[in-house]
């Protein structure tokens, strides 16, 4: 027959002693770290690469200059965004280069007639409205203020794609913890970098229906 | 070392603790966020460059001129046309939602065919190519019989493209039965013809006028009148006057300058009292009435009988007199003659968009009005428009069978000796066709526009009598009342999906026509009506075939308005504003080549020669000790009580005193609600002798006592569930009351009793 105290005994022989447990919580607690803030960064995000790698500083070269000439405003004041098949082939119906990637444009999509699924770094969910027009006529700001001087660059940046939201790296930035301006200038694109923009700006962060209509 | 649970616990809660410092947590809750914008039912705004189409709303009569903007094949906005000569940039709400139908699930997606019992809503597709030849199987096998007469087709509209086509269609086959659905125009066409001589629509130039005296017109309350008179009112100096004479204090009321509550139905009176005052103190324009009215003055006629005139007849209209039947005070019906004679352009408006019917009797009361004011053809004044000229073609061969057809008396009795100047009877339909023994006469029914399951007064008989006909097509685009009682759909595109002409609306002081255009392409397999009719013509051959020249109702549409195809195209509307001839001397078109006050074609039908026969007004049917009330129906901007139901943003509109869930609220004066016992937001039950209803009670001091009123456009089966199902049809509960000068329904309301419930 066993008594009190033998039975505390014995349960306390069965357990693991306490530094066990504490080194198993440590286990988990920096394992997940890492895996935080290492692994899971690599695993959000997917790189892509662009369907054509693309000169902007040529392109800009012989255009005159002018981002507009082929990001330019609609006459009813919206903006176009990035250039239609029918827009590039004004010039790219017949090869004007040497250049492999104007072989690759005309091969796969003119000769095709296929839009080029080009992947926006600035791409926003459908959800939030942005005026273009607010921005660069309203306010006359600049192009690279908020998409860096892509415009004489010579290639086109990898594109990381959220596997969750399938946007763009750029929205959030690199830094996990939205540190830092983005490595090609310019400026991360959540709502908060709208609204501290505004706020700086304009005085005020805005109200929601503003861009959330 | 032992590991067991604990371990394992600890493991997890470090990983736990060790997370909530990394940012998965936080990144991943905002990824989220983003990813459910990406589910595929979550609307997502087109992207791309915006058109913009100048075309114009075929919702109602009403004929606004509209400006769609597109992205892509979407239609994302409906705006006002700021130079068309209708609507001046206004619109009404049905037109401002008009894509939330275009896109939405009342739509009809393809030809279907009946599968289950009528009315059960099993439906199966079929192809266009079955559903065109199973008409063309039926019409051939109806002719062979020698019973062409018995196909009769609605339309809500004799005036366009498409009605000409179906009518002429009907000819060329041998039924004289098109019939077009009730509106309060009816009654106002009829007197125009009986009166001018004319075949046409009555324009009024609000614009202009300093004194408008509006009969119970919903100015500013429903569609039809909503975008000529939101126009008219921003452009109107502050000078004009407005009175509104009405039992209700509704929204044109309220805007009103004086807002005069006569008892409902005692308007015929009320015109002719105010007639009265005006030829007992001179007050009218006798050199008018001396070069072109006509039986203003006692007559004879050849054979030396002798025939009351105007003066005689208003005689027995003393202020005093009327001031009984209306309820209004003796003062305001002298002040209010005066007030009318002596404005510089004052005009007498009726039929124009009032909820509630009216005989012609009441129409020819206010043209005499507006006679006596001498204001036809003079700016502010009194306009006659004639029926659009650019639908006439050559007449065309028809065969024996046709001929034989077309010599039969019309189903529903207009034409008739009894109503020789009515053209249409929609209401005595129904009638008719329950009242046959035997077969019906109706053995095929093709509804083309309009939608008369819902539209028609006590549209329980007319369901029943729909029972009756073993075959019922319906062209609707909505799987509206109607459609549900059908055997084969063929939907019709949705006005932002295709062309049609728009004739000169009501109430239009000139001519207008106007092009709906194709703004999107077809969202679904839809066939226009025009060219099912070409199809069906094309397909019986012979001199029916002969008949439609036209590869289809595009080819057709060009053909006909040739000359004014290119302004239409361009700029979406034609007036004729510098060719009109307002000259006096060819504007009467009667017998007497004058205005006639007491038209001679009015005595004819009704073989009488007793003029006081002429002003009698029609009565309600019922028992007064058991239905002491009256229920009036009203329009509101927010409810559209016409064939086409409101849109779901529009129901949003609604307030919580008129609608509230599933239930309607009727308007009551609180004096009699409480003799009623009712209060405010009671659940009641409404009787009259066409029927019961649930409804609850709003009580509001701005209706007079004795009256129920319930908006119309509610208590929908069909459209879909986000329409249907809420309140009641206010039409269901007004059995139709013949109008003895027109056979015309001219219910303007019906007895009513109430409780709670
Ligand atoms: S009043 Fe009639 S025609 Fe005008 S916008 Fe409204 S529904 Fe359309």
């Amino acid at each position: 027959m066993s008594t009190q105290s033998d039975n505390q005994t014995a349960a306390a022989g069965n357990r693991s002693s306490g530094w066990v447990v504490f080194v198993f919580f440590m286990i988990g607690l920096v394992a997940s770290i890492i895996s935080g803030w290492v692994a899971f960064p690599e695993l959000l995000y997917s790189t892509k690469q662009q369907p054509i790698d693309f000169n902007h500083q040529v392109h800009l070269e012989q255009m005159g200059g002018q981002c507009n000439s082929c990001h330019f405003f609609r006459e009813d004041g919206s903006f176009s965004g990035s250039p239609t098949l029918e827009e590039c082939k004004s010039c790219h119906m017949y090869p004007m280069t040497g250049n492999e990637n104007e072989q690759k444009f005309i091969d796969e999509y003119v000769n095709q007639d296929k839009e080029v699924p080009w992947l926006i770094y600035a791409e926003q969910p459908p959800c939030v409205f942005f005026s273009h027009a607010a921005h660069v006529k309203g306010a006359d700001m600049q192009c690279a203020t908020c998409h860096g001087d892509i415009g004489h660059s010579t290639s086109l940046r990898e594109y990381q794609e959220n596997r969750i939201t399938g946007y763009s790296r750029d929205i959030w930035g690199k830094s996990m913890l939205r540190l830092g301006e983005p490595d090609h200038g310019g400026r991360h694109q959540k709502m908060n970098d709208c609204a501290e923009c505004h706020l700086k700006e304009t005085g005020s962060k805005g109200d929601c229906f503003q861009c959330h209509k | 070392m032992k590991i067991d649970r604990r371990c394992f616990l600890s493991l997890v809660i470090g990983g736990a603790v060790g997370t909530t410092l990394t940012p998965v947590p936080w990144k991943l809750t905002d990824d989220i966020a983003i990813w459910t914008q990406n589910w595929s039912w979550t609307p997502e705004p087109e992207d791309g460059p915006s058109k913009f189409v100048k075309s114009v709303c075929t919702q109602c009569s009403g004929g606004c001129g509209i400006i769609a903007r597109t992205i892509g094949n979407r239609a994302i906005k409906i705006e006002g046309q700021p130079d068309h000569p209708v609507n001046n940039g206004s619109l009404c709400p049905k037109a401002i939602s008009a894509t939330q139908h275009l896109y939405g699930p009342s739509r009809i997606q393809g030809p279907m065919k009946r599968a289950g019992e009528r009315g059960q809503g099993k439906w199966e597709k079929i192809s266009w190519d079955e559903a065109i030849s199973t008409v063309t199987e039926k019409l051939a096998e109806l002719r062979t019989r020698g019973k062409p007469h018995s196909v009769a087709c609605i339309s809500d509209t004799d005036r366009n493209s498409v009605a000409y086509l179906l009518d002429r269609f009907l000819r060329a086959y041998g039924s004289p039965n098109f019939i077009r659905t009730p509106s309060s125009a009816d009654a106002q066409e009829l007197a125009l013809y009986l009166s001018f001589g004319r075949q046409g629509t009555i324009g009024y130039d609000f614009k202009q006028s300093d004194f408008i005296l509006s009969f119970g017109c919903a100015l500013m309350d429903g569609c039809d009148a909503a975008g000529q008179m939101m126009s008219a009112f921003g452009d109107m100096d502050k000078k004009t006057r407005l009175v509104q004479i009405e039992a209700r204090l509704s929204d044109t009321a309220a805007k009103a300058s004086q807002w005069v509550a006569a008892k409902p139905g005692t308007e015929t009176d009320l015109a002719l009292g105010l007639g009265h005052v005006m030829v007992r103190d001179g007050l009218y324009d006798k050199a008018f009435i001396d070069s072109h009215g006509f039986a203003f003055e006692d007559r004879e006629d050849e054979a030396g009988n002798a025939y009351p005139g105007y003066r005689s007849l208003v005689r027995d209209y003393s202020p005093e007199k009327v001031a009984k039947t209306t309820g209004l005070p003796e003062k305001t019906i002298e002040s209010l003659a005066r007030a009318f004679a002596r404005a510089r352009r004052p005009v007498a408006v009726t039929g124009f968009s009032n909820p509630a019917a009216a005989s012609v009797n009441q129409a020819l009361a206010v043209f005499a009005l507006n006679a006596l004011a001498g204001n036809f053809q003079k700016p502010g004044g009194v306009f006659v428009i004639d029926e659009p000229d650019y639908l006439s073609w050559t007449e065309m061969k028809i065969d024996k069978t046709a001929s034989a057809g077309n010599q039969q008396a019309r189903i529903d009795g207009a034409g008739t000796k009894r109503f020789a100047h009515t053209r249409y009877l929609p209401n005595r339909l129904p009638e008719a066709i329950n009242s046959s023994q035997g077969d019906s006469p109706v053995q095929a029914l093709l509804v083309a526009g309009g939608n008369p399951l819902y539209t028609l007064a006590d549209p329980q008989s007319a369901k029943k009598a729909f029972e009756k006909i073993p075959f019922i097509v319906s062209f609707s685009t909505f799987m509206d009342e109607t459609a549900e009682q059908a055997d084969l759909l063929l939907p019709h595109p949705h006005f932002l999906e295709c062309y049609q002409d728009v004739p000169t609306p009501a109430g239009m002081a000139k001519t207008v026509i106007s092009l709906a255009r194709p703004v999107v392409k077809p969202v679904y397999d839809t066939r226009h009506t025009g060219d099912v009719i070409i199809e069906t013509a094309k397909n019986l051959g012979g001199f029916i075939e002969n008949a439609f020249p036209w590869k289809n109702h595009e080819d057709f549409l060009k053909k006909t308005l040739s000359d004014q195809w290119e302004t239409l195209e361009k700029q979406g509307y034609w007036t004729d504003d510098s060719s009109r001839d307002n000259s006096l001397e060819k504007l009467f078109r009667t017998s007497s080549q004058r205005f006639e006050f007491l038209p001679r074609a009015g005595f004819e039908t009704q073989g009488s020669e007793n003029p006081k026969s002429k002003v009698q007004t029609v009565s309600l049917p019922g028992d007064v000790n058991e239905l002491p009330l009256v229920l009036v129906p009203y329009s509101t901007i927010r409810i559209s009580g016409g064939a086409v139901a409101n849109t779901p943003f529009m129901t949003k509109t609604v307030d919580a005193n008129v609608i509230a869930q599933q239930d309607v609220f009727v308007e009551i004066n609180p004096e009699t609600a409480s003799e009623y016992g009712l209060s405010q937001g009671d659940k009641a039950t409404l009787k009259t002798p066409a029927g019961n209803a649930k409804v609850r009670v709003n009580l509001f001091e701005g209706i007079m006592p004795g009256l129920v009123a319930m908006p119309a456009g509610l208590g929908r089966t069909g459209f879909s569930d986000y329409i249907a199902g809420k309140g009641v049809n206010v039409y269901g509960l007004i059995a139709p009351a013949a109008d003895p000068a027109s056979g015309l329904n001219a219910a303007w309301g019906a007895r009513a009793a109430i409780g709670k419930a």
